[in-house]
C-alpha cells in the first residue's frame, strides 16, 4: 500500500483541518467513487491541502477549490456537483438552523448523507438536503456565542484570529516614492533623474502618502449580563492586539481596567487568565456611564483623536443614563468612528429600549450584533472599510 | 555654571533654580544622573507640568545650546537628521548645462542640516542639550531609528559617510504618553514622571515665574487650581502653565478681579467650565 513516510507527512497535512471536515471529505470521495469517478489518497491529500489555503468558512470557495482538485475529466464535473450537494447540502441555510441549538457531539451522530422524504411530500425546495451547512466552520458563523461548546470555542479561535488581521487605515504623512503622478513632488529622485539628462529636470518624479493602521480601543462589557459574550468577545480583543500594532484593549462592569498589556502574547490562554485576573469586577454589575467616563479622563490621550473605538455591550446600565449620554457624546467627539456591538442587537425585533442603550445610539455610528463569528466578520469587513 | 559642575543633585537642582524652574528632589536627581552618567532623560507627564521647560532651563544653566526636535506625526529622517537642498542642487545642474558629476552634487553646501546633525557636528567646546518633544508623535520605525542614533549617536549619510557625534549631548526626551513607547527605547532612558507640584511648591513657581506677585494673588491661585485638580471628573486639569497665566491675568485685572470670570484661563472644555460653576468649586477662594 502507501510507504509509511508518506502515511506520516499525510498526517502532518491533516492536522489544521478540523476532524469533521476531513470525515466529510471522506464521505464526498465515496460518493465520488460510488459513480465512478477515480479519486486516489493522492487526491484526496490535495483536497485537504488546498482546503487549507482557501477561506474556510467559505462554502463557494471550497466547493471551487475542490472541484478543481477532484475532477479529473468533463463527465466528473457533473458527478461531483450531485456529490457535493448530498455530502454538503445545497447551501441555503434555513432561517433558524435546526443544527445550531445542537452541541457538537449531536452533530456528530447526525448523518452526513441526507434522504429524501419517504412520504414524498411536494415541499422540495429546501427541505430535501437537511445538513445544509458546509463545514463545521459556516454552522459555527451563525451560532450564538452564549451557546458555544469549549469544543467550538477552539474551533472558532482560528476565524477569529483572520478576522482580527482585518484592521482600519488612515493615510499617514509619511510618503514613498510612487509611480503615478501626485500631488508631492519628489525632489530626490526627480534630481537623481536630471543627471542623466544634461541636469534638465525631464522626468519629474512623485511621492504619495503611505497608509498606516488606524488605532483601534476596544472596549468590552464583562457585567453579568454579558457573560456568555464577554469570553469569546475578549478572545476576539487577544486576536486584535497580538495581530497588529495600534490597538488598545478595556473591560468594565463598575469601573474600567486597561488590559492591553494583559492580553499581549502569543499564548491565548494565559493571555486571558492573565485579563480575567486584572479585571476585578468581572460578572458584577455595570455602570457604563462611569466606565466611559474613565476612558475619557484616565486614558483620554491614550485613546487620542482619531481612532476607532468598539465597544461591545448590551447596554444594560445601573447607572445614570444622564451621565452615559454626556460621555458617549464627548466620546464620539473625539474618535473617528464609533461602533457599538450588542448581542441583544442580533434578534430581529430589537429595539434599543434599554435606558442606556438609549443614550448611547444618537451617538454610535454603527449598532451591530456581535453575538456571533459572522458579526465579527461585519465589524472586520466595517473596520476594513474605514 | 558649567556641566561639569553639576556633580549633586543639590547643585542640578540649584542650576535649575537659578533658571526659574524650581524642581522637586525626584526630578533634581533624574537631571544629575542624566548629566553624569550620560544617558537620555525620558520625561512624562500631564500637560503643562513643564517637561519641555527642563530642557530649557538645564541648557541656559550650563551654557549649553539647546537643540530641538519636535517630533510630528509622518517625520523622517529628512526631517530629523538631514535633506539635500534640492533646489539649489537643480540650479547648479543646469548652470554647468549637465556638467557635474555625482560628487559635486552631493557635496557639503548642499546638505540642509536638521536638529540630530547639527547637535552631532555641534562645537565639541560647548555642551549640547538636544530635547527631542512628543516623541510619541511619532511613528515606530523613526522611534526604532531613535533609538539606533541614542546608542551610537553617529549617522551614516549615504553620499558623505559616518558622521559621529564629537561630543555626546545630553539628551531629553518628552512624551505626551498618547501612545505607548517601545520597550527597548524605555530601557534606553532614565525615567521621570513630572507630577503636578505641592501647593507650596506652586506658589513658589508663581513667586519665582512673576516676581513681585503680590503673595495673596499667589495663594488664592494656587488654592483654586489645587480645588480644581481635586475635582476627580473634569477632562482637563490645569496645569503649572494654566497657574501662572491665571496670575497674571488677576494681576492684570488688579483688585476687583474675579475668579469665576477669569476660570477660562484655566479650563479649556466647555463641559468643566460649566461644572465648575454648577457646584461653586470655587467659592470662598
Amino acid at each position: 500500500m502507501s510507504d509509511p513516510s508518506g502515511a506520516e507527512a499525510g498526517g502532518a497535512l491533516l492536522t489544521p483541518l478540523a476532524d469533521g471536515m476531513v470525515s466529510r471529505l471522506g464521505d464526498l470521495t465515496s460518493v465520488l467513487r460510488a459513480q465512478g469517478t477515480r479519486v486516489g489518497v493522492g487526491e484526496l491529500l490535495t483536497a485537504v491541502r488546498c482546503l487549507d489555503e482557501v477561506e474556510c468558512a467559505d462554502r463557494e470557495q471550497g466547493r471551487m477549490a475542490l472541484r478543481t482538485v477532484l475532477c479529473s475529466e468533463r463527465v466528473d464535473l457533473e458527478r461531483f456537483d450531485l456529490a457535493f450537494t448530498a455530502v454538503f447540502g445545497d447551501g441555503k441555510v434555513t432561517a433558524p438552523d435546526p443544527l445550531s441549538e445542537l452541541g457538537a457531539i449531536e452533530k456528530a451522530v447526525l448523518p452526513s448523507l441526507a434522504m429524501a422524504d419517504p412520504s414524498g411530500s411536494p415541499a422540495q425546495d429546501d427541505a430535501e438536503m437537511l445538513p445544509a451547512a458546509w463545514s463545521d466552520a459556516e454552522l459555527l458563523l451563525e451560532k450564538d456565542f452564549a451557546r458555544y461548546t469549549e469544543a467550538e470555542m477552539a474551533l472558532a479561535r482560528e476565524l477569529i484570529a483572520r478576522l482580527a488581521r482585518r484592521h482600519p487605515t488612515r493615510l499617514s504623512r509619511r510618503t514613498r516614492p510612487s509611480r503615478r503622478r501626485g500631488r508631492v513632488p519628489d525632489l530626490r529622485h526627480t534630481v537623481h533623474a536630471s543627471l542623466r539628462t544634461a541636469g534638465e529636470p525631464l522626468h519629474r518624479r512623485w511621492r504619495a502618502p503611505t497608509e498606516r493602521p488606524r488605532k483601534v480601543v476596544l472596549v468590552c462589557d464583562v457585567s453579568g449580563s454579558m457573560a456568555p459574550y464577554a469570553r469569546m468577545l475578549l478572545q476576539y480583543m487577544h486576536a486584535c492586539v497580538t495581530a497588529r500594532r495600534r490597538v488598545e484593549a478595556f473591560a468594565f462592569g463598575t469601573r474600567l481596567t486597561r488590559i492591553t498589556h494583559e492580553l499581549a502574547g502569543r499564548d491565548h490562554d494565559r493571555a486571558l487568565d492573565r485579563a480575567t485576573a486584572a479585571v476585578t469586577d468581572f460578572s458584577g454589575g455595570t455602570r457604563i456611564g462611569a466606565a466611559i467616563a474613565e476612558l475619557n479622563r484616565v486614558h483620554g490621550r491614550r485613546v487620542g483623536r482619531g481612532s476607532v473605538i468598539v465597544i461591545l455591550s448590551d447596554g444594560w446600565d445601573r447607572g445614570e443614563p444622564e451621565q452615559l449620554e454626556a460621555e458617549m457624546a464627548r466620546l464620539s467627539r473625539a474618535a473617528y468612528r464609533l461602533v457599538w456591538l450588542n448581542p441583544l442587537a442580533a434578534h430581529p425585533d430589537y429595539q434599543p429600549l434599554a435606558r442606556g442603550m438609549q443614550a448611547a445610539v444618537p451617538h454610535t455610528d454603527r449598532l451591530l450584533a456581535g453575538n456571533s463569528l459572522a458579526s465579527l466578520e461585519q465589524l472586520a469587513t466595517i473596520l476594513e472599510a474605514m | 555654571m558649567t556641566l561639569a559642575e553639576l556633580q549633586s543633585v543639590g547643585a542640578a537642582s540649584d542650576a535649575l533654580a537659578g533658571q526659574g524652574y524650581l524642581a522637586d528632589r525626584q526630578l533634581a536627581m533624574a537631571v544629575h544622573l542624566a548629566v553624569v552618567l550620560e544617558q537620555p532623560l525620558l520625561l512624562e507627564g500631564e500637560a503643562g507640568v513643564g517637561k519641555t521647560e527642563v530642557a530649557r532651563a538645564l541648557a541656559t544653566a550650563v551654557g549649553a545650546k539647546l537643540i530641538r526636535l519636535q517630533c510630528h506625526e509622518g517625520i523622517d529622517l529628512h526631517h530629523a537628521v538631514y535633506d539635500w537642498d534640492y533646489a539649489r542642487q537643480l540650479l547648479a545642474l543646469r548652470a554647468a548645462e549637465g556638467g557635474v558629476d555625482e560628487g559635486e552634487l552631493f557635496a557639503r553646501r548642499f546638505l540642509l542640516r536638521r536638529p540630530l546633525l547639527e547637535a552631532l557636528e555641534s562645537d565639541p567646546a560647548q555642551p549640547v542639550v538636544l530635547l527631542i518633544d512628543e516623541i510619541d508623535r511619532a511613528d515606530d520605525e523613526f522611534e526604532a531609528f531613535l533609538l539606533e542614533f541614542l546608542s551610537d549617536f553617529a549617522i551614516t549619510i549615504p553620499e558623505l559617510g559616518t558622521i559621529a557625534a564629537r561630543r555626546r549631548p545630553i539628551v531629553v526626551l518628552t512624551s505626551n504618553r498618547t501612545r505607548e513607547l517601545h520597550d527597548a527605547l524605555k530601557r534606553r532612558c532614565l525615567y521621570h514622571w513630572i507630577d503636578y507640584p505641592t501647593p507650596e511648591r506652586e506658589r513658589a513657581i508663581v513667586e519665582v515665574r512673576l516676581p513681585g506677585v503680590p503673595e495673596a494673588v499667589a495663594a488664592r491661585v494656587v488654592a483654586a487650581v489645587s480645588r480644581l485638580r481635586e475635582q476627580g471628573d473634569l477632562y482637563k486639569l490645569p496645569g503649572v502653565g494654566e497657574t501662572i497665566v491665571w496670575a497674571q491675568a488677576l494681576l492684570a485685572l488688579g483688585d476687583d478681579a474675579s475668579l469665576d470670570e477669569t476660570l477660562g484661563v484655566a479650563l479649556k472644555v466647555h463641559e468643566d467650565v460649566l461644572r465648575v460653576r454648577e457646584r461653586g468649586v470655587l467659592e470662598g477662594v
